[in-house]
């Protein structure tokens, strides 16, 4: 009961985090040209903060659709392959849940559904952050959009909550060693390719350290 | 912005999560597969918080967030609540922002 009241409460503590973010992203959107509609349709169908925020500040910044496109989508790609880790943890067979659960597969769903101890613990953990997290960001953003305020998440640390989260969430694996190898090969690729590949690809090359794992 | 903008990216972004979901629908994969799944969060997740902790627009950056990361790791290393470490980490940075480091 109380691992279960546990996974529900830091959930909704992400999900209320991402909000201010959402907030941040609604009153970006509109002052780079948006409208609220496209600002709130944008998150509700495309649901990947990273992609959204990249798309806006080239825009913002003069860029035509096309140069948004390429950066959002560099930035939108991780999410494929946290589907395919996803896709292990929810029930065979079931397309229509496993194509709502695409929608809320992002970096904290997979991330707190990775920490779990079982399957059923995991798939509680996915679909809480997931879903709770897709109601704040949409939220976040209609606020945002409509009073056109923009708060700056900076101010109180909360561009440091997710890493500081994604630490604790990662903290239960590192007893094994295939998911600390594949971890810190993780990190250490990302820190090697930041400075010579694309916003979004170092990210995505870090999959490549699961070899290290693999073998273990 | 365009509704081009909003409406392609909005397929794309999905077409990759669905891709991923449902590839693996009602199949079993192959051992070295599956255990390669099991692996990438840890490889992705641990990318993100370099990526997210030290990198600022494409290059590697010092500041504030990498003093309040620090703290996080060492709260979670002796197994705080996860509510505790990410309140903790964002409470740092801020701090240390706030003294304009």
């Amino acid at each position: 009961m109380n691992e279960q009241r546990s996974v529900v409460s830091a959930g909704l503590v992400l999900a209320a985090a991402v909000g201010v973010f959402g907030i941040a992203f609604g009153a970006g959107a509109v002052s780079a040209g948006a409208s609220v509609w496209q600002a709130c349709v944008m998150s509700l169908a495309v649901f990947t903060g990273a992609s959204q925020f990249s798309a806006i500040s080239v825009i913002a910044a003069g860029g035509g659709t096309v140069a948004a496109l390429g950066g959002a989508t560099l930035l939108a790609a991780r999410n494929g392959v946290y589907a395919l880790a996803m896709s292990r943890v929810l029930p065979r067979g079931r397309l229509a849940t496993r194509l709502i659960a695409a929608q809320v597969t992002i970096d904290e769903s997979t991330a707190m559904a990775s920490a779990a101890r079982d399957n059923t613990e995991a798939r509680r953990a996915f679909w809480v952050t997931g879903l709770g997290v897709y109601v704040f960001w949409n939220l976040g953003t209609l606020v945002g959009a409509v009073a056109g305020s923009a708060v700056d998440p900076a101010v109180f640390g909360l561009d440091a909550a997710f890493p500081s989260g994604f630490v604790a969430m990662l903290a239960p694996l590192m007893d094994q060693p295939a998911h600390r190898a594949a971890a810190i090969g993780g990190a250490v690729i990302c820190l090697v390719a930041t400075p010579v590949l694309p916003v979004g690809l170092p990210i995505l090359c870090a999959a490549a350290a699961v070899m290290l794992g693999v073998r273990r | 912005m365009t509704w081009t903008l909003v409406i392609v990216l909005a397929v794309v972004a999905y077409a990759f999560k669905a891709t991923g979901m449902v590839l693996a629908a009602g199949r079993r994969l192959p051992p070295v597969l599956d255990r390669a799944a099991a692996l990438v969060p840890a490889a992705l997740i641990a990318a993100l918080v370099v990526n997210d902790t030290v990198t600022s627009a494409g290059a590697l950056t010092i500041d504030a967030r990498a003093v309040g990361v620090g703290a996080a790791m060492v709260a979670a290393w002796r197994r705080a609540h996860l509510i505790v470490v990410i309140v903790l980490g964002a409470a740092v940075t801020a701090a240390v922002r706030a003294i304009g480091m």
